[in-house]
């Protein structure tokens, strides 16, 4: 009795301090995007409000939430309502299938530093990537807006065409590991990261996680300087703060992703694997705002272009190919 | 060749932005740090006088006709002596863009731009500005300039008394 | 438990269903239809078989239906809100509000129930790799006819997508 409420609250304890630390690192990240931007074109970025700016989320997060929730005239209201909800919570959902350390022996209890191991987590993490569209498109049809209608429609069709290449650069990992639970794929990378292995489906899969988190090189759905703010035009206060922690929280969840399917997810010498999990993922934020600062917005065919006749062939190229590859070496 | 341009100018953006992170801000830290302004910068407007002391305003008007947002007015008043001045002079400078028409409208130079450009306040009245506080003691860009010592009223030499003049030619005098 | 889960999901299928179909509104009649997909989604997890699960979510849901709104959006085909001046009242949306809610309670549920291994429910679980096995073992051939039927399709969508001029322009070369 006494083992199994010390193991309930350890799991409440793991869950509050997951949901703490993504929230925090979404919060810090906005910080140091902006800051990271800033030095990127000679400014100093924010530097106001505590020191070196450190205190600039909480100034946000107090201004967001006392601004006037405005609902658009003959808007779908309940959908408008939803919509900023259903891109936030997709984005946080996606972290339970995430393993972001070697279990952890605690009271003599094993706690494994994952919320679930699904035996279909990269098939979960697909899912919910997927369903994060809905939040885009339903907010930008519900706004009854022309920009907002058209960041949506751009939104649809962008994802599902990056969908396809991302879940194709995900097969060969999955041939590799030889399952679809993240953790035993962080396990199959112990003797070299895939990376180095499939240099290619990194590569893709790159690629593909950038359009999906909709930043700048791919960024057609907020397009700032054609659809005023795409689909979030309409949305103030909260609500649009919804949608950005939404982004932000999306950010860290596909740098993780990108960390246990290709980096070697927590395996690393020295270190214990959390600060490995941690470093891993900060330099891969670091590295999508290094993205954002250094190329322009793609055009909207060059984009589909890209996608649809380069990105998709090569990805279905590099899954014979490791296919092929794995059956030489097996007989 | 177009792949390699490509890939280049793809690569590229990223090196040059690491560089530009390694180099220094190049922002001025306003409230702490101050910025020296541009000697001809236009700033706010002052009201300037003649190496005499005197006012070199004549209220003639110019500058509030000039004036795209009619942000100047003024009343005209003689003194005793037959000179012109301005009995009252103000600028509303909520109005003002800062864009100097007005002192090139000004045929006596009194209307001048300063360098100073920080106006802001949170009663707008404070930003109307009567005479008294325009008026500053010294020439402004043009020390040496005095309007009286040329024309107008009071003119101090004798006609052709200027040193870049001629004395008058008299019509009744054969001499050469 | 599972059994009273298994009607539950069931039930909510059943209505999620019924109201896409009522609906007068394509973008509301998706949504609803989102919904039953997810409570199918929930149902085949419950019968042991998170991989079906899975793809129900992902290509039913998430592909499948994002393509029906994008069409939807992008031709305009659901009426503007001009036409009921005030917009959608809030019992219009009390069903899926009702039908979101009982889906997150059976995806709490379903946490204490282990799947696959309730009473009432076959006491079979498929992994994905027994899933595979069965795919494109057993059933190779018939995957194999469905894998060349999306190809025909595939093809014929390329040829039709085609520009008009570029069509005749071939034609002529190979007359």
């Amino acid at each position: 009795m006494i083992d199994g409420l010390i193991m309930i609250v350890l799991i409440l304890i793991k869950l509050g301090v997951i949901f703490a630390v993504i929230m925090t690192m979404a919060a810090y990240l906005v910080l140091a995007e902006r800051k990271i931007l800033a030095r990127m074109q000679l400014r100093h970025g924010p530097n106001r409000v505590g020191p070196f700016g450190m205190m600039q989320p909480l100034a946000d997060v107090i201004k967001l939430l006392t601004k006037e929730d405005f609902l658009p005239d003959r808007a779908d209201k309940w959908l408008f309502l939803l919509a900023p909800g259903m891109a936030a919570v997709t984005a946080i959902l996606t972290f339970a299938v995430v393993p972001f350390g070697p279990p952890l022996q605690v009271f003599g209890h094993e706690l494994p530093l994952v919320v679930i191991d699904l035996n279909v987590g990269v098939l979960y993490f697909l899912g919910l990537s997927s369903l994060a569209v809905y939040g885009v498109a339903l907010g930008g049809w519900a706004s009854n807006s022309k920009y907002s209608l058209l960041g949506g429609i751009r939104g649809l069709a962008q994802l599902i065409s990056y969908e396809l290449s991302m879940g194709l650069a995900l097969v060969p990992v999955v041939m590799l590991a030889r399952s679809f639970s993240l953790t035993d794929i962080v396990l199959a990378q112990q003797a070299a990261p895939f990376i180095l292995v499939n240099p290619l489906a990194f590569l893709i899969f790159l690629v593909s996680v950038v359009a999906e988190s909709k930043r700048t090189p791919f960024d057609m759905p907020e397009a700032e300087n054609e659809l005023v703010g795409g689909f979030h035009t309409e949305y103030s206060g909260m609500r649009f703060g919804l949608f950005f922690v939404g982004e932000y929280i999306n950010l860290v969840i596909l740098s993780s992703m990108v960390t246990v399917f290709f980096l070697g997810g927590w395996l690393g010498p020295l270190l214990p694997g959390v600060i490995w999990f941690g470093v891993k993922v900060l330099a891969l934020c670091f590295f999508f705002i290094w993205v954002r600062g250094s190329l322009p917005r793609l055009r909207y065919d060059q984009l589909m272009h890209f996608g649809w006749k380069i990105l998709l062939p090569l990805a279905l190229l590099n899954v014979l190919l490791t296919g092929a590859v794995l059956l030489w070496s097996r007989t | 060749m177009s792949l390699w341009r490509d890939i280049k100018g793809t690569l590229q953006p990223f090196w040059v932005t690491l560089c530009n992170m390694m180099r220094r801000p190049v922002t001025v830290q306003y409230p702490e740090q101050k910025q020296q302004m541009a000697q001809r910068y236009r700033g706010r407007l002052m009201l300037t006088r003649d190496p005499e002391g005197h006012e070199r305003c004549v209220a003639c008007h110019l500058c509030s006709a000039a004036c795209p947002v009619d942000c100047i007015s003024m009343q005209a008043a003689e003194g005793d002596d037959g000179r012109r001045h301005a009995a009252w002079f103000r600028i509303n400078f909520t109005r003002c863009i800062f864009c100097g028409l007005c002192t090139e409208a000004c045929p006596t130079l009194a209307i001048q731009v300063t360098g100073e450009f920080e106006l802001a306040g949170r009663d707008p009245l404070k930003l109307v500005w009567e005479k008294d506080d325009l008026l500053v003691d010294h020439g402004g860009h043009t020390p040496d300039y005095n309007f009286y010592r040329q024309s107008g009223v009071g003119v101090a030499a004798p006609r052709g008394g200027l040193p870049t003049e001629t004395a008058p030619v008299d019509p009744k005098d054969l001499m050469p | 438990m599972a059994t009273v889960l298994f009607y539950l999901l069931g039930l909510v299928t059943v209505i999620a269903t019924l109201l896409a179909i009522t609906r007068r509104n394509p973008v509301h009649a998706v949504i609803y239809l989102v919904n039953s997909f997810f409570a199918l989604a929930l149902l085949f997890y419950l019968l042991g078989a998170p991989l079906v699960a899975a793809w129900e979510v992902i290509i039913y849901a998430g592909a499948i239906m994002v393509l029906f709104l994008f069409i939807i959006m992008m031709l305009e085909l659901a009426p503007t809100p001009e036409a009921d001046r005030m917009g959608p009242t809030w019992w219009q949306w009390l069903p899926v509000l009702l039908l979101a809610l009982a889906l997150v309670g059976c995806t709490l549920m379903l946490i204490g129930v282990d799947a696959g291994v309730a009473q009432g429910v076959p006491r079979w679980y498929a992994t994905p790799r027994d899933f595979g096995f069965a795919l494109f073992g057993k059933y190779a051939l018939a995957v194999e006819v469905v894998s060349f039927q999306l190809l025909f399709a595939a093809v014929g969508a390329f040829y039709v997508g085609k520009p008009e001029r570029k069509r005749r322009q071939k034609k002529e070369e190979g007359a």
